[in-house]
């Protein structure tokens, strides 16, 4: 009972803050309002008993990505509103386009058995020691390219910073 | 303190279709290139959690390996989407996408 209301909690809180990002004048609000969805987002997988993955999303979403955000939002000092906002039509068919695809997604789902291939235990799957077992038996290959690919994203990070022209 | 067997999965795919569709909402609405980028992220998470939800209920590690990688995709393309926009305020001092909606500059 007490897990459900978190659930509830986590759930409501999630969806108002996502709600929040977007309708935020200041684009620091935005960053803020995400940084309580990753929390909100993290508190879930703490409740799916996916340790490993609340902790890794906590350090790279909160920590790392969203210290990003902040940097570049106040390097580019966006305080300034004096542009012109988008048309009202393109806003109304945008927000038109949003809940048709909930509605679409929704009505996928609704015509589903979901429990049939279901086989919920209290299972030690997200626990650091399993998942580090079979990420490091079966998934090595994955494993040892992603370093291949946050190799290529610091030197494309570093290149991109540079001062002088190339 | 088992939610696995109270709270049937169909919650956590309503919860996550409804993330998704606010970040769709978000990346057609806005005009900001730094808060397009964050509706992408908040997209991405709403796939987490439900990869996540789907890996606790059937019981296989697949899911949580796989949003393990996403969360490294995610962060590579963070760091040089970042880069990117910040690349484009110093030329051209504005990162309204109405603005910069040419090819080249």
């Amino acid at each position: 009972m007490f897990s459900n209301f978190i659930f509830y909690f986590l759930s409501i809180l999630a969806l108002y803050s996502g709600m929040m990002v977007l309708l935020s004048k200041k684009p620091i609000h935005s960053v803020l309002y995400l940084t309580l969805t990753f929390f909100a987002i993290g508190g879930h997988y703490i409740l799916l008993n996916a340790q490993f993955l609340a902790i890794v999303h906590i350090i790279v979403y909160a920590g790392a990505i969203m210290v990003l955000f902040l940097f570049t939002v106040m390097l580019l000092n966006l305080n300034k509103d004096e542009r012109s906002p988008k048309p009202f039509w393109v806003k109304a068919a945008a927000i038109i386009s949003g809940i048709m695809l909930g509605l679409i997604l929704i009505g996928v789902f609704r015509g589903y058995d979901l429990h049939a291939g279901q086989h919920p235990v209290e299972s030690q799957i997200g626990l650091v020691k399993e998942l580090g077992r079979i990420l490091y038996r079966d998934y090595m290959l994955p494993f040892e390219v992603t370093s291949i690919l946050f190799l290529t994203a610091m030197v494309g990070a570093v290149l991109l910073g540079k001062k002088e022209q190339i | 303190m088992n939610i696995l067997t109270s709270i049937p999965i169909s919650h956590y795919l309503l919860l996550c279709s409804l993330l998704f569709c606010i970040g769709v909402t978000g990346v057609l609405i806005k005009r900001n290139a730094l808060v397009i980028l964050m509706s992408v992220e908040l997209m991405i998470n709403s796939i987490n959690l439900l990869l996540a939800a789907f890996s606790a209920y059937s019981n296989d590690p697949a899911g949580q390996i796989f949003v393990f990688f996403i969360m490294v995709v995610a962060a590579a393309e963070v760091a040089i989407g970042l880069a990117i926009i910040v690349l484009i305020y110093k030329t051209t001092h504005s990162i309204d996408i109405d603005v910069l909606n040419k090819l080249k500059w």
